[in-house]
């Protein structure tokens, strides 16, 4: 089981209320697809994604960020059991969506930057590694139930 | 692949951060030491706190490499000549910790440009550093 530090539990926490769902979650997956655009290949049905102005403009790349968002935050709710959370999801991902457990991590990337500019300095080391921690675990968990 | 368009952006967000190179390279740096704790055994004979005078210096020589290199992306090879023998022989750093540096790096523009720093510009940057830390390792084997 995962240990989770006074700090690291209360960082999370804290992160995630100051956040605004809808509009890190947008940010980061339309990021993801501009700074990684091989991962667009899971977008096929989402319209144009031509250039960066067009991701972060269309509106079903927004909607499914803030999804993205919402469903991260069921571990936040359950940091000491994100394994069991997420094993529906991880078996969606692998066995429906076929999504390369690689992608998972790659996004958490794009996600931890977009943090970072939302926060500016109080992102700081520290920070930023119960937070890497954290996603660390859900990429974990949502690549869990692949075979 | 970097488009002009990019190799420019780069060099931009470079010269705007010039000025405060020793900032960004220690910021950078010890988000890496507090991400990465295995980051730290390489740097065993230096004090790497925040605020110390080797950690500032440090910081700062890289900034300044990842700026002059900027400045003629296709001549990174000639640019690193005397870093990748350093790298290779005398520092032996595993480059997988360049990847390490690079995210953390990235980090540290982010909370430093906020808004400014752009999907564009993460995307070239991403381009530009993984350009960097594979010309570093090449003389490695």
């Amino acid at each position: 089981m995962v240990e989770w530090t006074d700090f690291e539990r209360d960082t999370i926490q804290d992160i995630f209320s100051r956040i605004e769902y809808d509009v890190v979650g947008p940010a980061a997956l339309a990021r993801c697809l501009v700074v990684y655009p091989w991962t667009q290949r899971y977008f096929g049905g989402f319209g144009n994604l031509y250039n960066a102005a067009a991701i972060k403009g269309n509106p079903m790349v927004s909607k499914h960020g803030t999804t993205i968002l919402h469903g991260l935050d069921r571990a936040v709710k359950n940091m000491d059991d994100i394994k069991n959370t997420y094993a529906e999801l991880s078996v969606l991902h692998s066995e429906k969506l076929h999504v390369d457990p690689d992608n998972f991590k790659l996004l958490a990337d794009c996600l931890t930057i977009v943090v970072a500019a939302q926060l500016g300095n109080e992102f700081s080391g520290e920070v930023q590694a119960a937070f890497q921690k954290f996603l660390a675990v859900v990429v974990s968990s949502l690549g869990r139930q692949y075979h | 692949m970097l488009s002009n368009q990019e190799k420019m952006l780069i060099v931009q967000i470079w010269e705007r951060l010039t000025p405060v190179a020793e900032e960004i390279g220690a910021d950078a740096l010890l988000r890496m030491f507090a991400c990465f704790p295995g980051s730290k055994t390489y740097f065993s004979h230096l004090d790497i706190s925040r605020g110390s005078p080797h950690l500032l210096s440090l910081g700062k020589k890289i900034v300044l490499a990842l700026a002059e290199g900027s400045k003629d992306i296709s001549q990174l090879t000639v640019t690193l000549a005397p870093l990748q023998i350093m790298h290779a022989y005398q520092l032996r750093i595993d480059p997988t910790n360049f990847k390490l540096l690079s995210h953390c790096m990235l980090v540290a523009l982010s909370c430093h440009m906020r808004d400014d720093f752009t999907a564009v510009a993460h995307a070239a940057m991403d381009k530009y550093l993984s350009a960097f830390a594979a010309v570093l390792a090449e003389k490695y084997r």
